[in-house]
């Protein structure tokens, strides 16, 4: 189907799907802290910009909920409490350092092609229209996945978790018009308990190990200790 | 192949040489605005040219006679460049070389011959222009290829008129794959030309220079040369955003009354984005050289995201 | 409708729900560790209930609850184990408690989180919807990973810091899972929102896409799979029970990962209802076994190395998920048995074992093998219960787990016969590796000034107990249900 047929709603969708992927991609190779957290409300509020053409181009009532919970939660909430976490913890000015940025952002172009490839026996059933954009939420959960990989400071593995939230979303959002209302409450329940949980434990981390980089989470091996 | 149409190729080939010094002027007559000065007159850039090619041309004793020919060689390259982009109309007969391949190739050339003068005379400035330039075209050239693919696949051909004719057939389309790949090409754009951030046209300090380093030994009607074809380069990339992305307006037959809309569009066009120029190159400060290839990095990364968004939302199985 | 009542489900799933609210209100700390009993005593027999009226009269379906046989044994197991634990727990934490190793505040934390935990398994286990089986399952990871950081050393913050990335990851992978399967769900059913509920799936699955639901079951596995230890997910496993409080070992070892496998095999049971038609029908269960054997062996090796006593016994629960995961891939009515007996039986086992393990460390003063020595006559009935828990695990007869892995055995010759000895093997090793490292714990010799403490081994009897009676002879009703799961599972009875 060509996308020059489809309405102007429809390539609207595409487009800031496109969007929130470039967002992944920010995130990935964004070293200052605040400017991430700034990516992650930008995709935040693209995912929910998303549900909300699905829910006017299908005329389904609960995703204008659904779109208004995300861009509440993911694009306000989460951004504002790991601001105040940043700023308690004094690290707004902190730049963290990654070995080879042009091999991450490479890395995750390979993983935008796999997700691709994976999703292609999906796109390949002539179902719903959206079905392309499984291969663009799966090539954001992987991305989040890779930069909890790569990057080494705990605020950045959050975002990278949250923002595998944001990719599984747009999957439920787009390919099956929403998941029912109770299980999407369940969801956005559980996201904000673990924002809340992960602004917690930032504190003990904090305390125990002086710093909020997760190599030096080490104590916790299986070699000789002393005794 | 009617005289009409050669004929409109060669305006299309005058427009662009007479053009393109106004529109620096333009560009300098609004950062002036911009910065509370009143700046000097839209023809300055042509009373400069004039002076330039009355004045004697100067050169050191230890150049070769690829010093002499290089300012003929990026000019001739440029001219031939900007000639097969359809500025006014599509379906002219230079339609059939106006591949955007062979586009990139005479720029490649010229930039070419102008690291080889830079190099040619010796001197550290002209050394150092030289490399920098080839570390900057380095890492645009891939950005810029894959925005070019990515048209060229949804064109279903690498030739500049039919880009431009798809374009103006499917109409108002929302396609995420140009998006990206405008996004990437204007970054590609303003380190191609040598614009604020990349490089500081406007700069008299020899250690932050690319673009003037190279030409630094030029005089005369050498150095006018070097600097219309600049002046056409830029020229050249504002018309190929403004007719491959917002074809709409662009003379599609060949009636007086099309062409005339075509030119009125075009300049309208043409000023819109020079003007964006100016307000983002009083906007922005130069970056440090050893962050042009983040810059670069982030436009090719963009062109890929358009490449992936046109493999994975566009193309229909 | 016809079926049971709904109000001892109510009871059993929402009580610790008001239990979680109460106990985070509850300033006596005293009164909290006897509310909290009392809530599992409720809960354990509004489930004995339950389980009656279901035996009764068959399924029961309402509100979006299901229970069948499947899950029927699994609720009454937690919260049978669940008020063990709390019988053990009330006084172990306020000694804790007493010692200053944790503050007021935290038992709030901890008793409240306790029922929360209950709840979310509670809820995991009955709900029809396979979204909320997912909120449940992450609420049960996230009511945890406060829990398990509980003592605020740097190693339990480390441990707990780990356990909410990587399951966090897993489950995250675990939706993208479900969302397809609700994608393949919409294309066939007339009622579109039904496509989450299991029940309805159940009955259509033939009609699923297969390739989807190919590429949801890899998802899935891999999801779930996290939450069950399975390698190599499985790095979060030793950490997360060897750091928390002894009671949330042995209700994270016993229970959570028996509901994360669980919802492994509803689903497993919907891709082999979706790909029996297709080119490659086998492909679940070929997965869960590739994934179960290579836990198996990777736990079995790992377990050899251990210095920390819980990190042993941790490895020893990924061994045993590892081939309950096996016999649930392999399928058929013989495996399918053997692997729901053995989910019974290592729960209470491994849970027994964890709470004897809290004593004998209380008793040492520390979790490293090489120090804990002589815990037979400084306090015969812990080292009693140490000894006889792992013989237990590890297999000896008449305990039930021997049972269990006879049947396993059995069905892997029956239709895999080369990998039983791979099998076989790791049993022994296993076996070789626990005693190897438990004898001198029992045995040794008594280090100076080490004091028997007062430990209340009630639980632990019990738990025996009851594992010793389903070795020596499964009581009919039991058998029977059983029977009846493997029917549903694997389309053939045993019996």
């Amino acid at each position: 189907m060509n996308l020059t047929q489809l309405p102007l709603l429809e390539q609207a969708v595409f487009v800031i799907a496109a969007l929130a992927l470039m967002a992944s991609f920010a995130l990935l190779a964004q070293t200052r802290l605040t400017a991430s957290i700034h990516s992650f409300a930008w995709q935040g509020a693209s995912v929910a910009l998303v549900t909300a053409l699905v829910a006017s181009i299908n005329g389904i009532h609960h995703l204008y909920l659904s779109a208004l919970l995300t861009l509440a939660l993911k694009s306000l909430v989460i951004p504002w409490m790991l601001h105040r976490l940043v700023r308690r913890l004094e690290m707004e000015q902190q730049v963290e350092s990654i070995t080879h940025p042009a091999l991450v952002v490479l890395t995750g172009a390979a993983l935008v092609i796999f997700a691709y490839w994976v999703a292609l026996p999906i796109e390949r059933l002539e179902m719903a229209g959206t079905r392309n954009i499984i291969a663009v939420s799966l090539s954001i959960v992987l991305l989040g996945l890779w930069m909890m990989i790569a990057r080494h400071q705990v605020v950045a593995q959050v975002l990278g978790f949250m923002s595998m939230e944001n990719g599984l979303f747009l999957a439920a959002v787009a390919s099956t018009r929403g998941m029912p209302l109770v299980v999407e409450l369940g969801v956005a329940f559980d996201v904000l308990v673990a924002a809340v949980l992960f602004g917690v434990f930032f504190f003990h981390i904090h305390e125990s190990i002086e710093s909020l980089d997760v190599d030096r989470l080490n104590r916790l091996t299986e070699q000789e200790q002393q005794p | 192949m009617s005289p009409a149409g050669w004929g409109l190729a060669l305006v299309q080939t005058l427009l662009f040489l007479l053009g393109a010094p106004l529109l620096a002027g333009w560009v300098k007559r609004v950062k002036s605005r911009l910065q509370n000065r009143r700046g000097p007159s839209l023809l300055q850039p042509y009373q400069d040219l004039g002076k330039l090619f009355a004045k004697e041309a100067l050169m050191a004793h230890s150049a070769s006679p690829l010093f002499r020919a290089a300012p003929y060689i990026v000019f001739g390259s440029t001219l031939v460049a900007v000639s097969i982009i359809p500025l006014l109309a599509v379906s002219l007969p230079t339609a059939a070389v106006a591949d955007v391949i062979v586009l990139v190739g005479f720029l490649a050339l010229a930039r070419f011959f102008l690291a080889l003068a830079g190099m040619d005379v010796g001197t550290a400035f002209g050394g150092m222009g030289a490399s920098r330039e080839m570390l900057v075209s380095a890492l645009a050239e891939p950005a810029m290829l894959m925005a070019v693919f990515t048209l060229a696949m949804s064109a279903q051909s690498t030739n500049l008129s039919s880009v431009v004719q798809f374009n103006l057939d499917a109409g108002l389309a929302l396609r995420p794959s140009f998006m990206f790949a405008l996004m990437g090409l204007v970054l590609v754009a303003i380190a191609e030309t040598g614009r604020i951030p990349v490089d500081n046209p406007a700069t008299h300090l020899e250690l932050t220079m690319i673009h003037e380093a190279m030409i630094l030994e030029y005089s005369g009607r050498h150095l006018a040369l070097m600097e219309w074809a600049a002046q056409l380069k830029l020229m050249l990339y504002g018309v190929l955003i403004s007719v491959v992305f917002l074809p709409w307006g662009i003379a599609t037959r060949m009636t007086p009354s099309a062409l005339a809309l075509a030119f009125g569009v075009l300049i309208l066009k043409l000023m819109v984005l020079w003007l964006v120029l100016a307000v983002t190159e009083t906007g922005l400060a130069k970056m440090r050289l050893f962050r042009a290839p983040q810059y670069l990095n982030l436009a090719f990364l963009l062109t890929l995201l358009g490449l992936f968004s046109h493999v994975m939302l566009e193309a229909g199985t | 409708m016809s079926g049971p009542s709904f109000l001892p489900l109510a009871f059993t799933v929402f009580t610790p729900l008001v239990g979680i609210i109460l106990l985070a209100l509850m300033r006596t700390l005293a009164l909290a560790g006897w509310i909290n009993l009392a809530l599992a005593v409720v809960e354990f027999l509004a489930s004995l209930v339950m389980a009656w009226g279901v035996m009764e009269q068959g399924t029961l379906l309402a509100h979006g609850f299901q229970i069948d046989s499947f899950n029927v044994y699994l609720v009454v197991l937690t919260t049978f184990v669940g008020l063990t634990t709390a019988i053990f727990s009330r006084p172990y934490m306020a000694e804790v408690c007493a010692q200053g190793r944790i503050t007021r505040q935290r038992m709030q934390l901890y008793h409240s989180m306790f029922q929360g935990f209950q709840f979310t398994m509670l809820l995991a286990l009955t709900t029809d919807n396979l979204g909320v089986l997912w909120v449940a399952v992450e609420g049960a990871t996230l009511a945890t990973v406060l829990l398990v950081s509980l003592y605020r050393t740097p190693e339990s913050v480390e441990a707990a810091w780990k356990y909410f990335i990587l399951c966090g990851v897993g489950i995250a992978l675990a939706l993208f899972g479900t969302v397809l399967v609700y994608f393949a769900a919409q294309q066939v059913l007339a009622d579109p929102e039904n496509g989450l509920t299991w029940s309805v799936l159940y009955a259509h699955a033939r009609e699923l896409h297969p390739t989807v639901m190919a590429i949801a079951i890899v998802f899935l596995l891999v999801g779930y799979g996290t939450k069950v230890g399975l390698v190599p997910m499985h790095f979060w496993l030793p950490d997360a029970h060897s750091e928390g409080p002894t009671p949330v070992s042995a209700v994270l070892s016993g229970l959570l990962l028996n509901v994360a496998l669980y919802a492994v095999v509803r689903f497993k049971m919907l891709a082999d209802g979706a790909l029996a038609a297709s080119t490659m029908p086998q492909v679940a269960g070929h997965l869960m076994m590739g994934f179960g054997l290579v836990s198996f062996l990777v736990a079995v090796l790992s377990l050899q190395r251990q210095r920390d006593i819980k990190r042993m016994f941790s490895y020893s629960s990924i061994e045993h998920m590892g081939l309950m995961t096996f016999a649930f891939g392999m399928g058929g009515p013989l495996a399918t048995f053997a692997a729901l007996l053995h989910m019974l039986v290592h729960s209470l086992t491994k849970s027994a074992i964890f709470i004897t393990v809290g004593h004998a460390s209380h008793i040492a003063g520390t979790q490293s093998i090489e120090r804990i020595r002589g815990l037979i006559r400084t306090q015969p009935s812990v080292g009693w219960g140490l000894l006889l828990g792992v013989a237990a695990i590890a297999g000896f007869p008449p305990f039930g787990i021997f049972t269990s892995e006879f049947l396993v055995l059995s069905a892997t010759m029956q239709s895999w016969p080369w990998l039983t000895m791979l099998l076989l093997t790791g049993l022994v090793t296993a076996f070789a590796g626990l005693f190897r490292n438990i004898h001198p714990m029992v045995y040794g010799a008594v280090p100076e000034g080490q004091v028997a403490v007062r430990a209340n081994m009630l639980p632990i009897m019990v738990h025996m107990a009851l594992v010793l009676w389903l070795g020596l002879a499964i009581p009919g009703f039991l058998s029977g249900w059983l029977n009846e799961v493997t029917l549903l599972i694997s389309g053939k009875g045993m019996l």
